[in-house]
């Protein structure tokens, strides 16, 4: 059936109202048990798909299947803990559903009645099992608003995304309000690119409705390349349908009637969903020719990425999307006065797009009440590293890094001390403890040397070194340079072999004003965003952890103990009791000893792999500071332990 | 366009096994090959009628192909009426395309920031050291490569270890090894862990 009135979707949303009501909490007396399971990446590759045929499977012996039916849904964001099951009515939560639970699960709670205690969330510190989402602490500081469907609904399902109100903004739209109006809206909400930089939306929208050039083209940015951020993954696993109705949106708003979406080929399932929704979009006519009977046409189709980094910058993007090596150019003219084929084109980050059916339902006034002066709304991001609870989260602009950090993620792991949090992914910086009571937003972000970039956060902790973390970001930056401009490709090289240099022992002090140099002349000259912030982790490395710079150039040490060519293993002969496991785990046969007398590892011949360490039972095993450094190259410089001053003595 | 047309020509003798199959002669090694560029033929027809779907049409071809050697692209670059400098210009820039053949196996560790920070390099340093080759090298029976692969967005179970299109998490270097004996017996491994 084509929907042509909003009294078509009215009906839809009335069919699939019951079961999205029980899901949200109502006991409205269904009479049917809704069984959801994650299927978002994540908790697909820890066996949801196993658990979901399992589960079918199960009702089927049992006879249930008229009394509880399988679904699967979007991202909850607690994906450490995944797969995740969520059974209505009751909103029970299980965690780390396995294919053998399966049994257990749907005898106890389905035809019992009763909770499964054993698959219940339990609270690390107190041992408390909780059948209760909102008891669980890592729910507790969130606010979903892009994250509104992922775990609801079925994303498969666009009548359980109509069912949540979907396709009534872009209907409210079409047939109601003008083109300006909307831009205005959007513009009056505050909402900026969730990308990284931070442009504001509303802008973008109104400089690509004035230009006169047709045709002209709305493209969703789905290349989600900082390594650690997912969360438009999961916006595209969880609610594909959210991103058709704004781009959509969009394109009325601009005058254009065709949309790319350009996405990651390593996000299949994202892929996957979107085909699917495209293919419902169409099939319902929210896609295609005349639009609830108006005369707007639109239509979406898809383009690749086939691994470049540096496709997110939207002028790259852009040459990828017709086809090209993706290389940036400079700006202006910007996308919106010449960007695909030379035409106007619209460019969105995926989670902006998500925003936009929000504050056009919810109106703009409340959606520029939530978060800071400066920047609106909320923010996703996605925590990793070592961190408790890892995952997607959804929070205010302007919660504090604390907040998220040893609220929501639950603090460091293992007792460990917290070092940094890296945000903004190789473009952005690490930010020390001392800024973690500082409420985050696009402009504190910045001033402290990071940027919001996507929304990747990585928590680091004591054993993680800061010139090593440099240097992989580096490593990053480098191999993902496109070669289009010279600051960028020779000076992150140049940069990458300085850090190289360092971590291997063989820096000088002079090296350490050499990366800084090298850093703003590098930002300063690049042609887009990926050489301009290139330098971004060296550079706030260096401001907040230049001690350990100068621990690895002078006393050619890594306090973190990570980088492996300043280590070295030794046995203490005391503690030995030559038992040989050692060295018979000792692949590169660095180890030698014989009975009775203690072993002993030969530096030459050690990979620092620390298999030994690891198999040593009475813990002989050592890290330490390498003690003996040795010429370094040609240069019969010797710098050993106290650098210059050394140095000067000889 | 004297060009095209000439090479059209060189191309089309190139085609000559296809022939050859198609009046049901034994299957050879060439003969695969001459199916292999049917498919890719009919690729080609299917994308080329919309602008830009050069990078679609690669990653086609080496699903078909499984890497993309030099006659490939040429044919491409031919099909498409492009030049093949254009075509090769696309394929070495994105970190999908391969042009060596790869082995049957596809092991890539997942090298993004949080797969990084819990070990990520350990696991490449043990994946070297098993199979004694380097990264985004084959082994010499053909059986494996390795790669490093930018962040597949698993962060939650991190680290990562893609072992040709199953996502591995929370993986650890005993695993890897037991990975790797199961691959060499010939079976596919299914999700170890959870």
């Amino acid at each position: 059936m084509k929907i042509k009135s909003i009294e078509d979707i009215e009906k839809i949303k009335e069919r699939h109202l019951p079961l999205i009501k029980q899901r949200l909490g109502y006991r409205n007396g269904l009479g049917l048990t809704q069984i959801m399971v994650c299927s978002g990446t994540a908790c697909s590759s820890s066996e949801s798909r196993e658990v979901r045929l399992e589960l079918e499977q199960e009702l089927e012996r049992k006879g249930l299947q008229d009394r509880a039916r399988v679904f699967k849904t979007g991202c909850f964001g607690f994906c450490q803990y995944g797969p995740i099951v969520m059974i209505h009515p009751g909103e029970i939560f299980y965690c780390q559903v396995r294919p053998e639970d399966v049994q257990e699960l749907v005898e106890k709670h389905l035809v019992g009645g009763q909770v499964l205690e054993r698959l219940l969330y339990q609270n690390d510190s107190t041992k408390e099992r909780t059948p209760s989402i909102e008891d669980i602490h890592f729910f507790k500081a969130q606010r979903r608003i892009v994250l509104r469907n992922c775990g609801v609904i079925n994303p498969e399902k666009i009548g359980e995304y109509i069912a949540r109100d979907g396709y009534f903004a872009l209907a409210d739209v079409l047939l109601h309000k003008n083109r300006d109006e909307i831009i205005e809206i959007i513009k009056k909400s505050g909402l900026r690119g969730r990308g990284g930089a931070g442009f504001p939306t509303g802008k973008k929208w109104e400089l690509a409705a004035a230009q006169d050039l047709r045709p002209k083209y709305v493209v969703c940015n789905a290349d989600e390349g900082d390594p650690g951020a997912f969360m438009d993954r999961s916006i595209l696993e969880g609610d594909p349908h959210s991103i058709l109705e704004a781009m959509t949106i969009a394109g009325y708003c601009i005058g254009a009637n065709q949309g790319y979406i350009y996405v990651r080929a390593e996000y299949p399932i994202a892929v996957e969903r979107l085909e699917l929704a495209i293919g419902q979009a169409r099939e319902a006519g929210l896609l295609g020719k005349g639009l609830f009977g108006t005369a707007f046409d639109f239509d979406i189709g898809f383009r690749f990425g086939a691994g470049a980094f540096v496709c997110g910058e939207e002028t790259a993007l852009l040459h990828s999307i017709i086809g090209q090596r993706g290389e940036p150019r400079p700006r202006p003219p910007y996308p919106a006065q010449e960007g695909l084929w030379g035409k106007p084109t619209l460019i969105n980050n995926v989670e902006t797009y998500a925003n936009i059916t929000v504050i056009l339902r919810d109106g703009w006034e409340w959606y520029e009440g939530q978060g800071t002066a400066t920047s609106k709304g909320s923010k996703v991001f996605s925590l990793a590293g070592k961190i408790h609870n890892t995952g997607l989260i959804e929070v205010p602009m302007g919660t504090s890094l604390r907040t998220i950090i040893f609220d929501i993620g639950g603090g460091i792991p293992g007792g460990k001390r917290f070092k940094a949090v890296q945000t903004g992914g190789p473009s952005g910086g690490c930010i020390p403890s001392k800024y973690l009571d500082l409420p985050i937003d696009y402009e504190s972000l910045k001033e402290i040397g990071s940027m919001m970039g996507s929304g990747g956060m990585i928590v680091m902790d004591e054993e993680d070194c800061m010139v090593d973390i440099a240097r992989f970001y580096l490593e990053f930056s480098q191999d993902e340079s496109c070669g289009r401009c010279t600051p960028c490709r020779v000076g992150t090289k140049r940069l990458l072999e300085i850090l190289i240099r360092i971590t291997e022992g063989h820096g000088e002090m002079e090296d350490l004003e050499m990366l800084e140099e090298l850093s703003y002349d590098i930002r300063d000259a690049s042609l887009c965003g990926l050489g301009q912030s290139a330098p971004n982790p060296v550079l706030s490395t260096l401001r907040y952890f230049k001690d350990e710079y100068i621990a690895h150039v002078r006393d050619k040490h890594c306090p973190a103990g990570v980088c492996k060519a300043l280590l070295e293993y030794t046995v203490d002969e005391e503690k030995c009791i030559a038992c040989g496991l050692c060295a018979r785990t000792c692949a590169a046969q660095a180890i030698t000893g014989a009975p009775k007398q203690p072993y002993r590892i030969d530096p030459e011949k050690c990979t620092r792999c620390a298999a030994c360490v690891a198999k040593c039972p009475k813990k002989a095993i050592q890290k330490g500071i390498k003690k003996d450094v040795g010429n370094y190259g040609k240069t019969g410089i010797y710098a050993g332990p106290g650098g210059t001053e050394d140095r000067a003595t000889l | 366009m004297a060009h095209h047309t000439e090479t059209g020509e060189s191309f089309r003798e190139q085609e000559a096994p296809v022939r050859d199959y198609q009046e049901g002669k034994k299957p050879t090694q060439e003969d695969e090959r001459a199916k292999k560029f049917n498919d890719l033929e009919r690729v080609i027809r299917r994308y080329s009628t919309e602008a830009g779907q050069l990078i679609r049409i690669l990653q086609k071809a080496q699903d078909i192909f499984g890497y993309l050697p030099e006659d490939v692209q040429a044919y491409i670059a031919e099909k498409l009426e492009i030049p093949v400098s254009e075509v090769n210009g696309v394929v070495t820039f994105y970190s999908l395309f391969i042009t060596e053949p790869k082995g049957k196996n596809m092991l890539n560790i997942c090298m993004g920031t949080a797969c990084y920070v819990k070990g990520a390099q350990v696991l490449m340093d043990t994946l070297k050291e098993q199979l004694k080759i380097d990264e985004g090298e084959t082994t010499p029976d053909g059986l494996f490569t390795i790669k490093s692969t930018r962040c597949v967005g698993a962060c939650g179970l991190a680290p990562i270890l893609v072992a040709n299109e199953n996502v591995h998490g929370k993986i650890s270097s005993g695993e890897i090894k037991k990975i790797i004996q199961t691959f060499r017996k010939g079976e596919s491994v299914e999700n170890q862990k959870h």
